[in-house]
C-alpha cells in the first residue's frame, strides 16, 4: 500500500504533541509517512518551563522529542527549515531552503509571536523578545552587562521575565498599560495585591503606563526609555511581553479563511477551511472563536486532530482558562468568570493586606460558584476550580472557603465536595469520575497507578494533592486494603519479617527477598531488612551485603545535608560533657571549617563534612574518646536528662548517673524508628521525659516509667507504665519494653501509635513486659543481653578497617579531589550550604567559597 | 534483562563511553552489588551502579529535585521490572537504564526530572 504524506509545520509544543496522539493511534504509522517542518533549530521544547533555563535547566532537559521518538516512528524532521509557502492546488509546502514537499493532508501549529509595540526605538541593541531559547539567550548575555532592565508588559509572561531579570541581579521594572498587573486574570483586588508583593521582591511596578519610545546611545545600545506617565526611566535593557499573535501569515497568503483579529479558523474538528488542512494550537481560532494562549487548549486540539485524520471522533469546543502559576514566588490563580461578567453575580471577597493575601470568588444568582481569583494564598484551587466550571452550588458557605485554614476550621473543602463530573485535573481532561473508574473498574491500586493510567497529576502538578485525596476515598470504599504488605517485594508486615528472619535465622537480605519476597528491593524494605537484622545481632551493620541495604546516613554514618554534605554528632551521653570534651569539639570544628549547632538532643552538631571528610574528623573524635551518636541511624538517639539531685535543690535522684547509664546500655540498638529517652530528677520534669518514647521520672521510693510519649509532628504524652521502681526492675522492664516494641512494631512506627495500637492497650503492654503474660521475657532480656554484650562503635569498627573506609570517597577515579558541587557561602560568623541561585554558574561572584571555606571569627 | 553468565572478573575495567571513547573508572571488584560509586568523567559526575545480577548503570549523579551531587549514595532495586535507583535526598525513584524519574515528571524548579545516561562496559 502507498503511504499517505503528512505534513506538519511547526515543531512547537502542541505540534509535538499532535504527532505523539497521531502515531499512538492505530496505524497510522503503517498508513502515513510523516515529514515535520521546523523553524528553530531543535526538536519541541517546554516553553512553560522556558523561565527554568534560567536556573539551570538545560535545553536537553527541556527537550519534549526525544530522538528515539523521531527515530521509531520513522519521522523526517526537518530542523532550521521553516515553511514559506503552501500550494493548495498542488498541495505542495515550500520551505526556506527551497525544498517541495508534497501532502495529503497539512497541519499547521506555528503557534504565535511576541507582539512588539510599534514605539520609536524598539529595534534597537538591547531590545528582546521572550519565546524562544535562543531569545533567554540572547537577554542571558546581554544581562551579564547590565544594570537596569524593563520588561514591557504586565502579564504572565512579564513577571515571569521580571522575576528572571531580577533573579540574575538586575535592577527590575515592569511597565503595564492597564491599570493593573494580570489584566487578563486578576481584577483590581488581586492586581493590587500581587503588586505589593512583587514590590516587595524589588520589582519596581509601573501600571497605567504606556512606553512611548527607547532612546539609545552613540553605539546603538538602549540607554533610557520614556513612559507616557511622563517618568524617564535609565535601561541597559528591554525584554518585550506585551501580548502574543497568532502565526497565521502562512494561512493567509494561501487563502485560508482566518479571524477578524487574527488566528486560522477552524471548526471543533480542527479542520481549516480547505478540508486538507488543520490547524492547532496558538494559530488557530477554536471554533468558539477564541484564540487560546495556554497549551492545554492546545493539546486538547492536537488529540481533536490526531483523532479527525485517524477516522475517529474527537472536538474541541472550547477550553478552560484557568490559570495557576508561582510568579516570584507569589501564588496566583484565576478561574471560571473571574470578572464577574454573568448577570446577577455576586462578589464575595477576603483581604489579607499584611499578609498579602486576596481572594475573590463570583457566585451566581442560585448560588452555583461561577469563578474566582486568588492571589497570595491558592491552596483552595484545585476544588474550587472544578467547582466552578461544572457550576456547582459551593459545599460551604464561601466566607469559610476564603478564610485561611486554620480559621475556617471545618470549612476546609476536599475531594468529597466535588460532584463526579468535575474536572480535577485540566492538563490532561481528567474528571473526578475518571479517577475514581481508575480504582473502581481499570484495578488500579494506589495514586501512583492512578497517575500512571489517566495521566492526571503529570502536568503542572496542581492538582496533584486533590487527587490523593479522591483516589484514597476511592481505595476505601472500594476496600482495597490499602497495602499490608511492607512494599511491592514483601508481602509480609515489619513484624512478620522479623519473625521469619528471627526463626529462620536468615542473615542475608538475599536469601530473605528470594526465599519470601519477590524482585530486587527497594528503599523501603532494604532498611527494614538491614535493621531487623542489626537489632538480631547480625554483626557490624556496613559488611558484606548489608552494606548494600542501608540508607546513605547509616552507609555513611553521617546525616546527609541539603548540598549533599554531611553533618557529625558524636555521643553525648546524657548531655554531660567536660570542658576538654567541648574543646576537643570546637577545635575539630575549627580545623575542618565545620559549622556548629546544640541540637535539641542535648549535643552537639557539626555540619558541612563532605564524605572524604567524615575519616579526618571520626579519627579525631574517636581518637579524644568519643563514639558515634546515631543520629543517622533508626536508632537510640540521646537520653536526655536535667541536672538532678547533685546539685539542683530539688532533685529527688541522680537523673545524670541514670541518663548516662542508659544511654550507654541502649547505644547502637537498631529499631523500627528512632528512640529517645530521658531522666528527670524530681516530678518539674525538666528534662521533658514525658515526650520521649521511654521516660524516667524520679520519686523519693524510686523511679517511675513513662512509655509511648512523643514530640514532632504528633505529639503524645507518653503513658505511665509502672511507679517506685528500683534501679534494676527498671532496666529490666525498659529492655523488655524495647525488645517487645522492636519485635512487633512497623516500619517507621514510634512507641507512640505503636502502643496505640496495640490490641489490648497499655494493660496488654504492662501483662506482657510485667507479668510475662506471653512468656517470651526471657527472650527478650536475652536478646538485650546480646546487644549489650556485642554493641561496638561503628566509627571505631570503620576506621580500623581500611576495606570499610573505601566508600569514604567523593569520586572512585579521583580520590583524593573533593566534590566541587559542595559549596557554602559565609553567615553569622560561620558557614550554610549555598543555595542553587548563589553556585558560581548562576553568577553571584561574590558569595561563592569553595569547599574548604575559611571563615573568621571575631 | 539477560543475565550474563559470565561474571566479570574482579579486576576487569569498567569503561564510560564519553566524547566519543570509552574512559576507564575503577575495578568491577570494587563495585558492591546494589551500591553506587561517583566517577568523574569529562568533568562531570556520572552515578556507576552495579545491580545484584551484576548488570551495569551510569547515570548523571545529580539528583534534580535538589541539585546535590547524590544520586550514587541512593538505594538500588526494582520497581515491578525497572531496575531502578531512589534518590538518598527526597527519595524519588529513577529508572536506571534511560534515567527517567518514575515519581514525578519535573523538578519544583520546572526542569525536567531526568538523568542522562551513559554507556557503560566491562573489558577483561
Ligand atoms: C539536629 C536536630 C535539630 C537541631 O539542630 O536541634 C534534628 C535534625 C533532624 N531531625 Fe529531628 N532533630 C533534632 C531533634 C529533634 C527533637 C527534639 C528532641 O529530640 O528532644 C524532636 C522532637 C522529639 C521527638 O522526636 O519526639 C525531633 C523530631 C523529628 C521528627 C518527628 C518525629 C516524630 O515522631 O514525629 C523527624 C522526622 C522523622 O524522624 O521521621 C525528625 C527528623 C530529623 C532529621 C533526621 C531530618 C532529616 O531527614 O534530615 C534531621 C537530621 C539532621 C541531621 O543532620 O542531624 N526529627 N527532632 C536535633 C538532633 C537531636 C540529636 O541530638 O540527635
Ligand atoms: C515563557 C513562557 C511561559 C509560558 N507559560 C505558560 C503557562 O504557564 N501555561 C500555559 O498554558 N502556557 C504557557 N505558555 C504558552 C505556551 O508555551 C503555548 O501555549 C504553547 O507553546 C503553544 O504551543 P504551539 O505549539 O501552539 O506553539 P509553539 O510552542 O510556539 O510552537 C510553534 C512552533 O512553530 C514554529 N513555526 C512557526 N512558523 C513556522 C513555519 N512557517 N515553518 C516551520 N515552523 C514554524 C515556531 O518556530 C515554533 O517552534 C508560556 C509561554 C512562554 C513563552
Ligand atoms: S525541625 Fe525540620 S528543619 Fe528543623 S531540624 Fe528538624 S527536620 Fe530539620
Ligand atoms: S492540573 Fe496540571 S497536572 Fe493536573
Amino acid at each position: 500500500m502507498v503511504k499517505k504524506d503528512l505534513v506538519l509545520v511547526g515543531h512547537g509544543m502542541v505540534g509535538q504533541r499532535f504527532l505523539e496522539e497521531f502515531l499512538a493511534q492505530r496505524d497510522a504509522s503503517r498508513d502515513w509517512r510523516v515529514t515535520v517542518l521546523a523553524e528553530e533549530p531543535r526538536p519541541a521544547y517546554d516553553r512553560v518551563r522556558l523561565t527554568s533555563w534560567f536556573s539551570g535547566t538545560s535545553a536537553q532537559e527541556l527537550s519534549l522529542c526525544a530522538d528515539s521518538f523521531v527515530d521509531e516512528h520513522g519521522i523526517d524532521l526537518r530542523l532550521g527549515d521553516p515553511a514559506v509557502a503552501v500550494d493548495r492546488e498542488r498541495r505542495t509546502v515550500t520551505t526556506r531552503s527551497g525544498r517541495v514537499v508534497g501532502y495529503d493532508a497539512l497541519v499547521l501549529a506555528t503557534g504565535s509571536y511576541p507582539f512588539v509595540p510599534p514605539v520609536p526605538g524598539r529595534d534597537a541593541h538591547g531590545c528582546h523578545v521572550y519565546r524562544t531559547l535562543e531569545d533567554l539567550a540572547a537577554i542571558k548575555e546581554a544581562a551579564a552587562t547590565a544594570r537596569v532592565g524593563t520588561v514591557v508588559g504586565g502579564g504572565l509572561l512579564g513577571l515571569e521575565a521580571a522575576g528572571a531579570l531580577r533573579a540574575m541581579g538586575l535592577e527590575t521594572h515592569v511597565v503595564e498599560f492597564a491599570p493593573r498587573l494580570m489584566a487578563l486574570q486578576v481584577d483590581d483586588g488581586g492586581g493590587a495585591a500581587l503588586r505589593r508583593r512583587i514590590e516587595e521582591l524589588g520589582v519596581v511596578v509601573h501600571t497605567g503606563a504606556g512606553t512611548q519610545s527607547i532612546g539609545t546611545g552613540w553605539d546603538g545600545r538602549v540607554r533610557t526609555m520614556s513612559l507616557s506617565d511622563g517618568a524617564e526611566l535609565a535601561v541597559d535593557l528591554v525584554v518585550f511581553s506585551a501580548g502574543v499573535r497568532p502565526r497565521d501569515q502562512l494561512a493567509r497568503e494561501c487563502g485560508l479563511v482566518v479571524g477578524e483579529r487574527g488566528g486560522i479558523t477552524v471548526d471543533e474538528r480542527c479542520r481549516t477551511s480547505d478540508p486538507h488542512i488543520l490547524a492547532i494550537g496558538e494559530c488557530a481560532q477554536a471554533a468558539d472563536g477564541r484564540v487560546y494562549g495556554l497549551v492545554g487548549p492546545g493539546y486538547a486540539m492536537a488529540e481533536a486532530a490526531a483523532l479527525q485524520l485517524t477516522g475517529g471522533s474527537g472536538e474541541f469546543t472550547g477550553g478552560d482558562t484557568s490559570t495557576k502559576l508561582k510568579l516570584l514566588g507569589v501564588d496566583v490563580a484565576s478561574f471560571g468568570d473571574a470578572h464577574s461578567t454573568t448577570p446577577g453575580a455576586l462578589d464575595v471577597v477576603y483581604t489579607d493586606t499584611r499578609a498579602g493575601v486576596y481572594k475573590k470568588l463570583v457566585i451566581g444568582e442560585d448560588g452555583a460558584l461561577l469563578g474566582g481569583v486568588l492571589v497570595g494564598d491558592a491552596e483552595a484551587y484545585s476544588v474550587l476550580r472544578p467547582l466552578a466550571v461544572s457550576r456547582r452550588p459551593l459545599p460551604a458557605p464561601p466566607e469559610q472557603l476564603l478564610l485561611p485554614a486554620s480559621a475556617a476550621g471545618s470549612g476546609a473543602v476536599g475531594g468529597s465536595a466535588l460532584p463526579d463530573e468535575a474536572l480535577v485535573c485540566s492538563c490532561h481532561n481528567v474528571s473526578k469520575a475518571a479517577l475514581r473508574a481508575a480504582v473502581s473498574e481499570h484495578g488500579c491500586t494506589s495514586v501512583r497507578e492512578v497517575k500512571a493510567c489517566t495521566k492526571a497529576g503529570t502536568g503542572c502538578g496542581s492538582c496533584v494533592k486533590l487527587l490523593g485525596g479522591i483516589v484514597e476515598d476511592e481505595l476505601a470504599a472500594a476496600g482495597v486494603e490499602s497495602a499490608r504488605g511492607l512494599c511491592e517485594h514483601f508481602t509480609h508486615t515489619r513484624a512478620e519479617l522479623y519473625e521469619i528472619v528471627r526463626v529462620k535465622g536468615i542473615t542475608s537480605f538475599s536469601r530473605l527477598v528470594d526465599e519470601h519476597g519477590s524482585g530486587e528491593g527497594c528503599d523501603i524494605c532494604k532498611p527494614v531488612v538491614a535493621s531487623i537484622l542489626a537489632s538480631l545481632g547480625n554483626g557490624y551493620v556496613l559488611d558484606g551485603e548489608q552494606a548494600a541495604l542501608q540508607d546513605t546516613n547509616d552507609h555513611h554514618l553521617a546525616n546527609l545535608q541539603r548540598n549533599g554534605s554531611y553533618s557529625v554528632v558524636p555521643r553525648i551521653p546524657g548531655g554531660e560533657i567536660t570542658p576538654d570534651g567541648l574543646i576537643t569539639i570546637g577545635e575539630i570544628a575549627r580545623d575542618f571549617g565545620l559549622y556548629t549547632k546544640i541540637t535539641g538532643g542535648q549535643r552537639i552538631d557539626m555540619f558541612g563534612a563532605r564524605v572524604d571528610q567524615l575519616p579526618r574528623i571520626w579519627q579525631r573524635l574517636v581518637d579524644a574518646g568519643f563514639e558515634s551518636g546515631h543520629a543517622y541511624g533508626k536508632a537510640l538517639r540521646t537520653v536526655k536528662s536535667c541536672v538532678g539531685q547533685a546539685w539542683c535543690r530539688y532533685g529527688v535522684q541522680d537523673s545524670v548517673a541514670l541518663a548516662i547509664e542508659l544511654e550507654l546500655r541502649y547505644r547502637g540498638l537498631r529499631s523500627p524508628h528512632k528512640l529517645k529517652a530521658a531522666v528527670s530528677g524530681c516530678a518539674r520534669e525538666c528534662a521533658e521525659a514525658q515526650s520521649k518514647d521511654f521516660g524516667v521520672i524520679a520519686t523519693a521510693e524510686g523511679w517511675n516509667l513513662y512509655v509511648g510519649g512523643n514530640g514532632g509532628m504528633t505529639p503524645r504524652h507518653a503513658d505511665l507504665l509502672a511507679t517506685d521502681l528500683d534501679r534494676e526492675t527498671l532496666i529490666r522492664t525498659i529492655d523488655r519494653f524495647l525488645m517487645f516494641y522492636i519485635r512487633t512494631a512497623d516500619r517507621l512506627e514510634r512507641t507512640a501509635p505503636w502502643i496505640e495500637r496495640l490490641e489490648g492497650g497499655l494493660d496488654h503492654l504492662r501483662e506482657v513486659v510485667l507479668d510475662d503474660s506471653l512468656g517470651i521475657c526471657a527472650d527478650l532480656e536475652e536478646l538485650m543481653a546480646r546487644h549489650v554484650e556485642t554493641y561496638q562503635d561503628e566509627w571505631a569498627a570503620t576506621l580500623a578497617n581500611p576495606e570499610r573506609l573505601r566508600r569514604f570517597v567523593s569520586f572512585v577515579n579521583a580520590p583524593g579531589t573533593p566534590d566541587p558541587t559542595v559549596r557554602f557561602v559565609p553567615e553569622r560568623d560561620q558557614m550554610r550550604p549555598a543555595r542553587p541561585e548563589e553556585d558560581a554558574e548562576h553568577r553571584v561572584p561574590a558569595l561563592i567559597a569553595g569547599p574548604e571555606l575559611e571563615v573568621h571569627t571575631r | 534483562m539477560t543475565v550474563d553468565t559470565q561474571v566479570p572478573a574482579a579486576t576487569a575495567v569498567v569503561e564510560i563511553a564519553h566524547d566519543e571513547r570509552w574512559t576507564a573508572v575503577c575495578r568491577y571488584g570494587e563495585l558492591v552489588p546494589g551500591r553506587g560509586v561517583t566517577a568523574l568523567v569529562g568533568g562531570e559526575q556520572v552515578a556507576v551502579f552495579r545491580d545484584r545480577a551484576g548488570a551495569l548503570y551510569a547515570v548523571a549523579n545529580t539528583d534534580p529535585f535538589s541539585h546535590a551531587s547524590v544520586i550514587s549514595r541512593g538505594i538500588v532495586g526494582s520497581r515491578g521490572d525497572t531496575p531502578v535507583v531512589v534518590s538518598p535526598m527526597y527519595k524519588q525513584a529513577f529508572d536506571l537504564r534511560t534515567g527517567k524519574c518514575l515519581d514525578e515528571p519535573t523538578a519544583p524548579d520546572g526542569s525536567a526530572a531526568r538523568l542522562s545516561v551513559w554507556p557503560v562496559r566491562v573489558t577483561a
